[in-house]
């Protein structure tokens, strides 16, 4: 099977983020890292292939620091990347973002296309659904096993409070990967080593503008969420914090 | 569009019973309409949905659509959106809201697509600014919420987090609203998936909807042998151990003690939250807590935003000596 993975540059998840000067966006200087369904999806096509044969290729759209993630994929064994290399392709909707990618992978014919089931920065837990509507592809999200069998797949779906549920489906298709449902692999010295020889295709803004069109959302502002509960801070060496925990779990909340 | 705005809510029903956020969705919606001047209805779809069209008309609503056909009686992505498309093509509401559940996830955007129509996926609240529409989420795991427009023209498409709303203030109508039936024409070979039933996997052994005090472990407790710790401070407490979702993939305690959109929706006395940051999906499972007291290295952990008691703090030293502190106060009772 030739396998696409989406996969997505993000802020790491304990770095300190602070509003930008205008407060429309945050500022970029942080570290970051590969989203973490993301990394989900990708260990999960590399595993098809491990079973199944055929090729992995990673696409990231995003600025020259989001290369980064790519390199590791390929690393981890993805055969060739594609960059969708811009400014341009942060703080997209998701519609805008599912259409480049299609875009970017129109000549090829891939058999699946895994995303993370959302990502850990923007949230929209959307672009996958939408890249499947682009291709006119039926899709499933929040999978969280995949067999092939026959001429198409067997899939395990996570559902709410507990359930899940099985489905078949043909190719192609897109679906959205759940965390969690594989360890992940690191990579070796010698897949960092293999990686520097792997392709990488770059694309730009202008190679793909005009299947992408208008964006459809507008973030007016970006700001610190308003508190809605009154927050009392604990602190003190920690025997202190306890005495003063156990304190109020007996008097306030009357637990004790 | 028509001359009045509509708002039309796609609610979400389980062998004819609607789940409470399609009612915040409603009430969601209600206070929109109170804003703008529009009109709310509804929307039941299902293979048989006249008993959750008759709950739903109850509400103060213009008008309950059932949209059923034999397709619509196991949910597929291919079978609502065969079903919705037409019929949103033709009513042209100004606004169209879901709850923002796995299953409209898995079908609401790519049917917003199939109208050229953008989605703003999760939102928490809404602001009606000189006749904008504008409706906040949360962005970057909670740490920033974003105000968010629509371009172009109507119809606009919006998910609703759930507990977002209070689904006790949706307003009953005068009279029960007038139910339309829609027959949905689907052709079978337009539903490209086959899903089989839906099972649980685990057997709950535990129950956490019943605990009075529960202590959760997340990200922060660092390694599998300090969960440990986290269970004798339960034991201390008389509590149950439960924990964020990365724990449970990683193994460190079994799915059932999960918290959150895919795990248990917990309301206990006291819910203590260690070395967890405060995800969206774990706070959905547990902001109806009675008492949280949050323990974070992170001061920044979006956690604090719902904790009536925060500790900035490392968690493996806290946690032994909250455990000793325990224990005395006990004795002494």
């Amino acid at each position: 099977m030739k396998i696409l993975v989406c996969i997505k540059q993000v802020p790491q998840k304990d770095a300190p983020l602070k509003l930008n000067e205008s407060g429309s966006w945050i500022r970029e200087d942080v570290s970051y890292e590969v989203n973490e369904p993301d990394a989900y999806a990708l260990e999960e096509a590399l595993r098809q292939k491990e079973k199944n044969g055929g090729e992995v290729v990673v696409v990231t759209a995003g600025p020259a620091r989001a290369q980064q993630v790519l390199r590791e994929a390929l690393a981890k064994g993805a055969d060739r990347a594609i960059h969708l290399e811009g400014d341009e392709f942060v703080r997209l909707d998701p519609a805008s973002t599912a259409k480049a990618i299609a875009a970017a992978v129109k000549s090829e014919n891939f058999d699946l296309i895994f995303t993370g089931l959302q990502s850990d920065d923007y949230g929209y837990a959307q672009t996958g659904v939408l890249l499947a509507e682009v291709l006119g592809w039926p899709h499933s999200t929040i999978i969280l096993h995949i067999a092939k069998e026959g001429d198409g797949l067997k899939l395990k779906r996570e559902l709410e409070s507990g359930y899940f549920q099985d489905m078949e489906m043909p190719l192609p298709a897109v679906l959205t990967i759940q965390s969690g449902g594989n360890k992940l692999r690191y990579a070796t010295l010698m897949g960092i080593k293999q990686a520097k020889n792997k392709p990488m295709t770059k694309l730009g803004w202008a190679d793909v503008a005009s299947a992408v069109g208008k964006n459809g959302l507008k973030i007016e502002r970006l700001y610190i969420p308003v508190k809605q509960k009154r927050t009392e801070t604990i602190d003190g060496p920690p025997a202190e914090v306890a005495r003063k925990l156990v304190d109020k779990m007996r008097n306030e909340m009357r637990i004790l | 569009m028509s001359a009045r705005g509509v708002i039309l809510v796609i609610t979400e029903q389980r062998e004819g019973k609607l789940n409470r956020v399609s009612y915040e969705t409603i009430t969601a919606a209600q206070k929109i309409a109170a804003e703008t001047g529009w009109s709310v209805e509804a929307v039941v779809m299902g293979a048989q949905v006249s008993v959750a069209a008759g709950e739903i008309a109850a509400k103060k609503l213009e008008k309950v659509y059932q949209i059923h056909s034999p397709a619509l009686g196991q949910y597929t992505a291919d079978g609502y959106i065969a079903a919705l498309k037409p019929f949103l093509a033709e009513k042209l509401p100004s606004l169209v809201l879901f709850p923002h559940t796995y299953q409209v996830r898995d079908f609401a955007p790519k049917l917003a697509l199939a109208l050229d129509r953008p989605l703003i996926s999760d939102a928490v609240s809404y602001k009606y600014e000189s006749g904008k529409l504008l409706f906040t989420r949360q962005m970057f795991q909670g740490k920033f919420v974003a105000d968010v427009s629509f371009s172009g023209e109507p119809p606009y498409f919006a998910t609703v987090q759930a507990g977002s709303f209070r689904a006790d203030q949706a307003e009953n109508g005068p009279a029960p609203a007038p139910i339309e039936t829609v027959h949905a024409i689907i052709e079978n070979s337009s539903i490209r998936v086959k899903p089989h039933e839906m099972y649980k996997e685990a057997k709950q052994a535990v129950d956490l909807t019943q605990a009075e005090i529960i202590v959760s472990v997340g990200r922060g407790i660092k390694e599998q042998k300090n969960i440990e710790m986290a269970a004798k401070l339960a034991e201390a407490l008389g509590g149950e151990l439960a924990a964020s979702r990365p724990i449970c993939d990683a193994g460190w305690l079994p799915i059932e003690r999960q918290i959150g959109s895919s795990g248990q929706t917990v309301s206990p006395k006291l819910y203590l939250a260690l070395g967890i940051s405060g995800a969206i999906q774990h706070l959905v499972g547990m902001k109806g807590s009675r008492s949280v007291i949050a323990v974070n290295k992170d001061p920044e952990a979006p956690i604090f935003d719902i904790a009536d008691v925060a500790v900035v703090g490392n968690l493996l030293e806290i946690v032994p000596a909250l455990i000793e502190e325990v224990k005395k106060a006990k004795a002494e009772a």
